[in-house]
């Protein structure tokens, strides 16, 4: 029988999944909130990545990424760093659930070390975009007048924000990592971690194809 | 006992390891794609599809979104909605401008 059959049947209201007997999302709190938070998170980058197609369509010209980003040797390979990460990420959950803290510990290690290798292979990018003379505020130098100020503007902001987020999810995951290392994380909390982890590559992939590719 | 949780610990990892594996290609895909040099709007309509793809497999696998109750799936996924109003209702105005310059 589905779950809206269920839900729809005339049950006890201690037995019936919105009567109060038990949780309607069969999820602990924690998990339920990461994921709502999680939700509110989606529609922040989805509000920059609108943002950003609004004014790349009206901005007239727009400059080919590829003059300014190296798509397969930088960007490409920081996008399979990211995917590796989450795997990774995901072995240490399915590894806490066994209470396996050993191996959990060392694929968090992992994912770490994989996203500090994202994050420096974008500040390389960054490095090398700003030395091209962009700016927050637009363009200096001699390519000034040719390029929209809406371009580094809105790859400063996208790439940054996201970039906060690894950021951020580094520190969390050292939190877990120390934690399972001492046998200390709840399986649960480690797989609450996982899902921003994942939310933050998920994320990634819409960056790196309107960004980098459209 | 044990027995079925290492069982079911390495059903997990083949999981995983087939969805990294298909998000790698994936990958490999959109950066060919957009190397084969494809007409501009059948380029970005493959990326987006290829996109929604990568993301639908991270939610469905690695979040496992796919094991959840059918509540929690929608109130992740519906609220989604929301999102393609404000691409259409952002899309109007930009595309407005798009096609009134010469």
């Amino acid at each position: 029988m589905s779950e809206a059959m269920q839900v729809s049947q005339r049950q006890d209201s201690a037995t019936s999944a919105w009567g109060g007997g038990e949780s309607p999302f069969a999820v602990s709190w924690p998990k339920l909130m990461m994921w709502l938070f999680l939700l509110s998170d989606a529609f922040t980058f989805a509000a920059l990545l609108t943002g950003y197609g609004a004014v790349r369509l009206t901005a007239g010209t727009w400059p080919r990424q590829a003059d300014f980003f190296n798509i397969t040797a930088v960007v490409g390979p920081m996008t399979f760093i990211l995917i590796c990460s989450s795997a990774t990420m995901a072995v240490a959950v399915a590894a806490a659930r066994r209470a396996a803290w050993r191996t959990a510990a060392r694929f968090l290690w992992l994912t770490i070390l994989g996203g500090l290798l994202f994050l420096g292979m974008q500040a390389f990018e960054w490095t090398g975009f700003i030395r091209e003379g962009a700016r927050l505020t637009g363009f200096v130098g001699h390519q000034a007048g040719d390029i929209p100020a809406m371009f580094p503007a809105t790859f400063f902001v996208t790439t940054g924000f996201h970039g906060g987020h690894v950021s951020s999810g580094v520190v969390y995951l050292l939190v877990k990592a120390v934690q399972a290392g001492r046998g200390r994380a709840s399986a649960e909390s480690i797989e609450v971690a996982g899902l921003y982890w994942h939310f933050v590559d998920l994320v990634w992939v819409f960056i790196f194809t309107l960004l980098y590719l459209v | 006992m044990a027995e079925e949780e290492r069982a079911e610990g390495g059903a997990w990892y083949r999981v995983y390891a087939l969805t990294w594996f298909w998000l790698l290609v994936i990958t490999a895909l959109e950066i060919g794609v957009v190397l084969a040099g494809l007409p501009r709007g059948w380029l970005v309509a493959l990326l987006v599809v290829l996109a929604l793809l990568k993301a639908s497999l991270i939610a469905a696998y690695f979040m496992h979104l796919r094991y959840e109750r059918l509540n929690l799936i929608f109130v992740v996924v519906v609220p989604l909605i929301l999102v393609i109003l404000l691409f259409a209702g952002v899309a109007q105005d930009a595309l407005n401008v798009f096609l009134l310059r010469p």
